[in-house]
């Protein structure tokens, strides 16, 4: 009975208001276990960032270090357009909420370049490095940084995967203003990853050698 | 003698809060565009600012204050991606505690980490 009490007050709220979720907390269980689930990625990339500052404290001298293979001007470009696809992120979510889908399409298909462009940017890094001598085993310093950066990428890749399928749902007519939580919680996603990217552009790349 | 039947009582809502927005008392409405582009461009600013400091001409202010100038601005720009791009600063205070609790577990386990192993000072 209280479901349906609580069904039929999200019924009668008022429009231009988020719809409300007859749920114990009042909030979507989607939206809910999303951020739990960014939550407990606190926890997987702060292992493997600290995982890597101690990697790199214990790198012996003379062994290849960052100072030998980062390209700082080519990560900052990385980092501007990984910065910006959050920026396109938001707005393709706010296209939808108002009904626009071309909008939407568009800054979806802008999101999900801008993604490819960083992917890309990594793998042209990943191969500079490779013929640098930096293998994935070569040093401490390597697995490290090879663990951490390609699990934000394994993570954007997943990311743009999900990009790609909001665009098809919508292609099919299958999204609209009022599934648009499916899109805001692709963007909670994509703005997890961006964050993250923040922090390891800073703690590894730009932190003093 | 006849007994009045008890008066229907409607279950309290127990269960079943009133949505965040009411909850909270908070408001829900996302920014406009021209407000997220503003955000874009003080985020594409302050990784600017961030990537002047590769730059010889500010090492001579030392590690430390490059150091904490890096933090300060890595700090502010997480800041404003999670509260603008993902609405934490609109969302309900649940949402807002619970993924302060994985950064703040995160940070503390991790810092604790690397002290025990002595990796500060070099």
């Amino acid at each position: 009975m209280t479901d349906l009490a609580a069904s039929e007050r999200a019924a009668s709220a008022p429009t231009g208001t988020p719809p409300a979720h007859p749920t114990t907390t009042g909030l979507s269980h989607n939206k809910l276990a999303m951020w739990l689930f960014l939550g407990s990625e606190c926890l997987l990339f702060g292992a493997l960032i600290a995982t890597y500052m101690f990697a790199k404290s214990r790198l012996p001298a003379g062994e290849l270090g960052p100072n030998d293979v980062f390209d700082i001007p080519f990560t900052s470009v990385s980092s501007f357009v990984l910065l910006m696809s959050s920026l396109t992120m938001v707005l393709a979510l706010s296209a939808l909420t108002r009904g626009e889908e071309r909008g939407f399409r568009v800054w979806i298909v802008a999101t999900a370049l801008l993604g490819g462009t960083f992917i890309a940017g990594q793998v042209y890094e990943f191969t500079v490095f490779y013929n640098l001598g930096l293998g994935y085993t070569t040093n401490i310093f390597g697995s490290a940084f090879y663990t951490l950066t390609g699990f934000h990428g394994a993570h954007v890749t997943i990311g743009i995967v999900m990009l790609m399928s909001a665009l098809v749902a919508s292609l099919r007519g299958r999204l609209s203003p009022r599934n648009a939580e499916t899109v805001e919680l692709i963007g909670l996603y994509w703005h997890f990853v961006d964050i993250v990217w923040i922090l390891i552009f800073t703690i590894i790349y730009l932190f003093p050698q | 003698m006849t007994q009045t039947p008890p008066a229907p009582t409607e279950a309290p809502p127990a269960q079943v809060r009133p949505p965040a927005d009411e909850h909270d008392g908070e408001q829900h409405e996302h920014p406009s565009d021209r407000q997220y582009v503003k955000i874009a461009l003080i985020l594409g600013a302050l990784t600017a600012l961030e990537v002047a400091t590769y730059f010889e001409s500010v090492h001579h202010l030392g590690d430390a204050a490059l150091y904490a100038l890096l933090v300060v601005l890595m700090v502010l720009k997480f800041i404003y991606v999670v509260a603008w791009f993902m609405h934490l600063k609109f969302d309900s205070v649940l949402l807002r505690r619970i993924f302060a609790a994985g950064v703040v577990l995160a940070l503390g386990v991790y810092l604790v980490m690397l002290t025990a192993f002595r990796i500060w000072g070099g």
